[in-house]
């Protein structure tokens, strides 16, 4: 029964949702299917949290690789997660403070550093070694350079405007970008119908732990 | 030929103090490069524009602070011009760390407007959920969020006795840094609701949204930093992403540069293989 249920609730729920599309009159039980979905994700959040909490915990009693890290992340936790249930998270409380001065900056750095990275890793393995790597090469270097205003400031008033980064730029975007955007989309498009009939009929069950 | 060698095999703590220098020495000297408006920014301000003042805007914050530095600045910049067109916001965010982000961006708006909560703006804070959370709200914004970010029930704000659901919603902008994101918006509130959605986001995302672009789903996107600055540019108040975008020219130019020295020391060094060794170009790139 602990595989038979969990794909009971699941075809039920995903079929009601899928003929609402086509039958309006039954809107109000969908509707009332995903209000039990957003209070599911509600609890799934606290699982997440509780789950995160019980593994830094077990890092930190078998002395695991990076177990100070662990400490750390307890600790933080705990922090903001008082400073939230104690004095609210409004504008000017400690849980505001502690955002702003330690969340935001610390994990924008952390974003920040991977210009450096790219930087070097553009450096060693951005070669034009075939025809198709140099065609990549020229559409980076015209897209590097339209994408920031020192790419049209640069440009002389008798440069031909279908040569100036600016120009090519936006061709690259809107033609061949979006000709495989839109490939990609509807590939993944179709594999998550196909996803999803697979686990409606019960094919697919790795979300219930299976292989 | 020692040079190109030297070249080939650069120390990566060079090339990372050129970056380094090529950020921070624009941000303390200006240079003040103009910022050039793209059809897909202007048709946001636009819209905005031909919105009649005291319309309802839905602002989505759904991105976190690691994305904060590209994508704030926009959404800044979008209050403004909603609150110097007499419109009214309402916050929310699919993102957990974006409602508080939502707050430090209305505190600068409050500073600089005479807006009152509950009458001029709302925030929503967050909800779990991504597509479903939009869906519905097409029903009704209270049964999603009976309560706003700080405990007032949703049902005694002014603003919110005028709007029930996403019907009564005139734009929607959604700030996204991923999943849930634009593309959730644009899903559910554009194709269920017919609602009009605008986009802001990081500039390595911007790409995946041109396909919406172009068939109407999105009516405008502000991409990246350049986005921001665009949108600064728009609402004639240069601030933050305009400033930053003389940094980002430089960087770019200097990865250009570095791209390109690596090019010739590989074409030089390929001609005379015995010259090459170690990580020299020719031999499997190592790890960045």
């Amino acid at each position: 029964m602990r595989r038979e249920i969990p794909m009971i609730v699941a075809f039920v729920a995903g079929v009601i949702i899928i003929l609402e599309f086509f039958v309006p009159a039954l809107t109000p039980v969908s509707s009332r299917i995903q209000n039990w979905y957003l209070v599911v994700v509600a609890f799934a959040i606290l699982v997440g949290a509780f789950n995160l909490l019980r593994l830094n915990y077990m890092k930190v009693r078998h002395r695991r690789t990076d177990w100070p890290f662990a400490i750390l992340l307890i600790v933080g936790f705990f922090t903001m997660a008082l400073a939230g249930l104690i004095g609210g998270i409004d504008e000017g409380t400690a849980f505001d403070w502690l955002f702003n001065y330690f969340v935001y900056p610390m994990s924008s750095t952390m974003f920040a550093l991977l210009a450096f990275f790219v930087a070097s890793a553009a450096y060693r393995a951005f070669r034009a070694r075939t025809v198709d790597s140099t065609l990549l090469l020229a559409a980076a270097f015209i897209v590097m350079l339209g994408q920031v205003p020192i790419g049209s400031i640069w440009v002389p008033s008798w440069w031909p405007f279908f040569l100036s980064p600016d120009w090519l730029k936006d061709r690259i975007m809107d033609i061949g970008n979006t000709a495989g955007q839109r490939a990609i989309l509807i590939g993944a498009s179709l594999g998550v119908v196909s996803t999803s009939l697979r686990i409606l009929l019960g094919i697919e069950r790795s979300y219930l732990g299976e292989e | 030929m020692k040079f190109v060698q030297w070249l080939a095999n650069i120390d990566r703590r060079i090339l990372f103090l050129l970056i380094a220098a090529s950020v921070i020495v624009p941000l303390l000297v200006p240079l003040g490069m103009p910022v050039k408006v793209t059809p897909q920014a202007e048709a946001i301000y636009e819209e905005v524009e031909a919105l009649p003042s005291g319309s309802t805007v839905l602002v989505a914050f759904d991105y976190d602070p690691a994305a904060a530095p590209e994508v704030h600045p926009m959404g800044l910049a979008f209050l403004r011009h909603c609150f110097n067109k007499k419109h009214k916001v309402v916050i929310m965010a699919l993102w957990p760390q974006g409602a508080q982000l939502a707050v430090s961006a209305m505190a600068e708006m409050t500073d600089e407007y005479d807006l009152e909560y509950g009458r001029d703006y709302v925030n929503l804070g967050y909800k779990a959920g991504g597509d479903i959370v939009i869906k519905s709200m097409g029903a009704s914004i209270a049964d999603v969020f009976p309560r706003d970010m700080a405990g007032r029930p949703t049902a005694s704000l002014p603003l919110m006795k005028k709007i029930s659901s996403l019907n009564d919603i005139d734009l929607i902008m959604a700030l996204s840094a991923g999943d849930p994101g634009i593309p959730a918006w644009v899903r559910v509130a554009n194709a269920l609701f017919q609602k009009k959605v605008a986009g802001g986001c990081t500039a390595v995302s911007a790409p995946q949204f041109f396909p919406y672009l172009q068939t109407g789903q999105l009516l405008g996107l502000l991409g990246g930093l350049k986005g921001a600055a665009e949108y600064e540019t728009l609402v004639e108040r240069p601030d933050a992403a305009t400033r930053r975008m003389d940094s980002q020219s430089i960087a770019h130019l200097v990865i250009i540069i570095f791209i390109i020295f690596a090019n010739i020391s590989y074409f030089i060094l390929r001609r005379r293989p015995e010259a090459s060794s170690g990580g020299a170009p020719g031999a499997p790139p190592p790890s960045p």
